[in-house]
């Protein structure tokens, strides 16, 4: 692989770059979905291809092609040079890095059981027999199943030295059921929506989910959710179950956090961030039990990995401590402009595009609360679940959740179903009503598998850490 | 690009690598490019050149797929087996009748420009360079991206479907932002570059931002709105989302469910999706190789229909493929990609003249389904908004958050505007929508963003 990427840093260094690095990735995807008793999807794909990233003059250029071969190589590279003194004619500072010590090094996923070798049969079979158990309930018009795994071997190499080859995989599965009565289409989802929990690890993660014990639970509240009644417009408390919570961190803190978007460089599409570092150190983002931290290094996280597509190592950044916004998620560029260090999270979704600050594993740190006091401890209000459709404005203040189910809470316990959740507050106004967390035994990592960023768009794997917690004044049951 | 004789040569050497009873190929090349502006310089400039074959094959009624972008022989060779390898692992599926046959009539359509195709990075900088000094010259930042590229789509099936078609698109889209948090948008494409007006979009951009200079709260609650294209388009796009195409109505997931040859929305709506307009971004034919055929979807409010691919055709009684696969194999089923929603005879400053109080708005942002049965949707408005009163735009309001059923919406359609525009559609790369500017009674917001 030496001879290929050593292609890319000499021309690019023989062209003028003052910096250059290339990734080559290897991907592999295999997606399975099953729908009413039978396999509707089952997908295979697979991609290679190699990305050239350079400055020259000062000023960023990329470059890329799926043809892994030499001369290739070299058009590419030099195209990303050309590319790159394109952006100098209209660029306003030289870019500057932060400093990163090269390194030689490995990493590879742990895992048990690679899920592209367990044979397809078997994978149906427990897709299909989760599904099956969802048809018990006559009122289930449409029972869905699927399973994804993701593999990527990706080599970087840069012209300071390094030169890193890595093996990420990814899997995960859900189950759903649709019910459907009277115009009314009711859904639930396990263990999460949007085709269920997917973490850094083997088929051996898919196999712990427990698909089919739960299939006959979640099949009788999709049709219970049809007879139920619709949340009710107030303001009260809310407790919020680990997998909505784990959403919630992502769009409120995870994505106002990136230093990027804070620097103006996604305002044309994601947006910006009120998080200005003005605010870093003295902002109050939440009470003083709230605090987050931005960790590559979680076991079965998403965002796990060895080193970040700059190879800068994995690392764990606290972002709020004590309630008390601290740190950024960066990359060399950004990190160069408060004069630290790359926290290492640049992340690019393939070959052929150029890594972005993102999210690796932005936790809420688990509080000293038993769930079942937390309810018991709350004289009136509503537990919501699962989460179904979410919207956050430009600066991630304004947001709306709406959930898949949520219950009624009285005199400190679990009452009648609520259909049609939703909760609405502004992010530091909503975080610094929380006042209470649950402890570890209800803190699960969560995997976020479609993150959208950037132009052209990226779509990245992040993981949320999180357990239900309680915020208190809190807008419920948005009318429309 | 690579000439069609090639592609189509290639599509019927992996077909012939099958022993599958029916086999498909799509082919899909893309050299894409990217220049992408902000704090009034570029900062990030791309290329990406890119080939993959997505090949169907049909065992009896057992379907399997597999893709790749490794175009050697042996790769190829080692997908077709994937594939079918995959097919044998399937259950039959009833409802699976066959691929497309041949013998469709295809439109003619220009899709392709030579001087788009062959853009430079130069070029693509000294637009962006113009649309930059602009903002300065209004001390004004400038952010946005503008790209160039060329896709190519072929589609072959052991039946004897045979298509390529080659496309240019040129695209740019100008955010400027004022110190104190207004901002305003510009937004066009087109298969031919020079036809963006890159110059008068970053000047509509900058009149935004005079207009909205120092921000004002005001609080949620019911407003006449008057909708730019930008925001229509994300409507009528939720709609076809949430309900155009057959498999949602087969599963009983769309709001026209039940409710063809009813009243869904105001009778001075409608919809219909035409892939062979050349008034907007045309494709001659689907994924599946078949060709587009126009479909009204609402006609005079009345819900009139939904598109069709060729699986969700033959699950229904007397029904064909209207040409509206997506790639295969999908969960989503067939979509409309190139929807029009029909003019009026107003235009944006008769609207405004017209409301006593009421909110412009540009365009939405983080648009969601909350409630997919009944249309309702929410997300937060952007990049130029304001408050009208008095038949006038009178200042700049904090951006708002809307709950609302775009059935009941566009029940609520006062004034509709003569001339159209074309906005992204449901596909970032192929397609796009064509509608109007709106003007609607009694829009709910349900939220604003608060300064903090």
């Amino acid at each position: 692989m030496r001879d290929l990427t050593d292609i890319a840093l000499n021309l690019a260094k023989l062209k003028g770059a003052s910096y250059a690095d290339i990734r080559i990735v290897r991907g592999k995807q295999e997606s399975l979905e099953v729908k009413n008793g039978s396999p509707e999807q089952i997908k295979y794909s697979e991609s290679l291809g190699f990305g050239v990233r350079v400055i020259v003059d000062g000023a960023w250029g990329f470059a890329s092609s799926s043809r892994l071969e030499k001369d290739e190589i070299e058009r590419v590279t030099q195209l990303a040079v050309r590319i790159a003194r394109a952006s100098a004619t209209a660029k306003i500072a030289d870019v500057v890095l932060s400093t990163l010590e090269p390194v030689q090094a490995s990493y590879k996923t742990p895992f048990l059981k690679d899920p592209f070798e367990v044979p397809l049969a078997q994978k149906l079979d427990l897709l299909l027999g989760a599904e099956a158990l969802l048809r018990r309930e006559r009122e289930v018009k449409v029972a869905r199943g699927s399973m994804i795994a993701w593999r990527e071997e990706k080599t970087f190499a840069s012209t300071e030295g390094s030169f890193i080859q890595q093996q990420i995989l990814h899997c995960g599965a859900g189950i759903m059921a649709t019910a459907v009565r009277d115009g009314d289409v009711q859904v639930r989802s396990y263990p999460n929506s949007f085709r269920g929990n997917f973490a850094s690890s083997g088929y051996e993660f898919i196999e712990s989910l427990g698909l089919a014990e739960n299939a006959e639970r979640v099949a009788s509240e999709a049709v219970q959710l049809l007879g139920a009644d619709h949340c009710p417009s107030k303001i009260t408390t809310v407790i919020i179950d680990g997998s909505q919570l784990a959403l919630q961190v992502h769009e409120s803190c995870g994505h106002p956090i990136e230093l990027d978007r804070v620097f103006g460089t996604e305002a044309s599409y994601a947006g910006t961030s009120f998080l200005t570092t003005d605010k870093l150190g003295k902002f109050r983002y939440g009470s003083p039990i709230v605090n987050i931290v931005a960790d590559a290094t979680t076991e079965g996280g998403l965002g796990t990995f060895g080193f970040d597509d700059e190879g800068v190592p994995a690392q764990r950044v606290q972002i709020v401590k004590d309630g008390i916004f601290c740190g950024y998620l960066t990359s060399r560029e950004t990190a160069a402009r408060l004069g630290i260090r790359s926290g290492g999270a640049m992340r690019a979704d393939g070959w052929n595009r150029i890594p972005l600050i993102r999210m690796t594993n932005v936790s809420l740190e688990p509080g000293d609360w038993k769930l079942e006091d937390m309810i018991a401890d709350t004289d009136e209000g509503i537990y919501l679940e699962t989460n179904k459709s979410w919207s956050i404005d430009e600066k991630r203040l304004n947001f709306q959740f709406g959930t898949e189910v949520a219950w009624e809470i009285k005199r400190g316990k679990l009452g009648r179903m609520l259909k049609n959740p939703t909760y609405t507050s502004i992010t530091p106004r909503f975080w610094g009503s929380c006042d209470a967390i649950a402890n570890r035994d209800y803190w699960k990592m969560w995997g976020t598998p479609n993150c959208g960023k950037g132009e052209p768009v990226q779509i990245m794997h992040t993981g949320h850490g999180a357990s239900p917690a309680r915020f208190r004044n809190i807008q419920v049951g948005v009318t429309k | 690009m690579i000439n069609t004789e090639k592609t189509l040569s290639l599509l019927k050497k992996t077909l012939a690598l099958s022993a599958a009873d029916q086999t498909e190929v799509l082919f899909w090349a893309n050299d894409s490019h990217l220049t992408r502006f902000a704090n009034n310089c570029i900062h990030q400039n791309v290329s990406e050149k890119n080939r993959s074959l997505s090949i169907r094959v049909v065992l009896g009624k057992k379907i399997g797929s597999a893709s790749t972008n490794l175009l050697d022989p042996e790769s190829i060779e080692n997908t077709v087996a994937k594939a079918l390898q995959i097919a044998r692992n399937q259950k039959d599926n009833p409802h699976f009748k066959s691929l497309p046959p041949a013998g469709g009539k295809y439109a003619s359509v220009d899709t392709f420009d030579a001087e788009t195709a062959s853009f430079t990075p130069d070029q693509r900088a000294q637009i962006a360079r113009k649309v930059i000094e602009i903002a300065k010259r209004n001390h004004l930042i400038a952010s946005g991206a503008l790209s160039t590229g060329t896709i190519q789509v072929a589609v072959a099936n052991s039946l004897g479907i045979q298509v390529c078609q080659s496309f240019t698109r040129g695209a740019l889209k100008i955010v400027f932002q004022t110190s104190d948090g207004a901002s305003g948008y510009a937004e066009s494409f087109s298969a031919r570059m020079r036809e963006i007006e890159s110059e008068q979009m970053a000047h509509q951009a900058a009149e935004k931002c005079a207009k909205g200079a120092h921000p004002a709260d005001l609080p949620p609650g019911q407003y006449t709105v008057v909708l730019e294209p930008y925001a229509v388009g994300d409507m009528v796009g939720f709609l076809a989302y949430l309900g155009f195409g057959a498999l949602a109505m087969q599963e009983g997931r769309s709001f026209m469910c039940g409710r063809l040859g009813q009243r869904i929305t105001g009778e001075n709506i409608t919809i219909w999706d035409d892939g062979t307009s050349a008034c907007g971004m045309p494709l001659p034919f689907d994924f599946e190789g078949v060709p587009k055929q126009p479909v009204t979807l609402i006609e005079n409010g009345t819900a009139r229909g939904v598109v069709y691919d060729s699986y969700t055709a033959g699950r229904e009684e007397g029904k064909s493929s209207t040409g509206h696969a997506l790639p295969a194999p999908n969960t989503f089923g067939p979509v409309p990609l190139n929807l029009f929603m029909k003019s009026g005879d107003s235009n944006l400053q008769e609207m405004i003249e017209s409301t006593e109080r009421g909110i412009y708005v540009t365009r939405f942002h983080y648009t969601n389904p909350l409630e997919p049965i009944k249309a309702v949707i929410t997300g937060m408005t952007r990049d130029g908004t304001f408050l009208i009163e008095d038949g006038q735009i009178k200042n700049g309001v904090r951006n708002l958050r809307f709950t609302q059923s775009i059935l009941e919406a566009f029940s609520r359609v006062s004034m509709i505007s003569r001339d159209t525009k074309l906005v992204p559609g449901l596909e970032e790369e192929l397609g796009g929508t064509v509608v109007p500017a709106l003007k609607i009674e009694k829009f709910n917001f349900t939220g604003a963003t608060a300064a903090v």
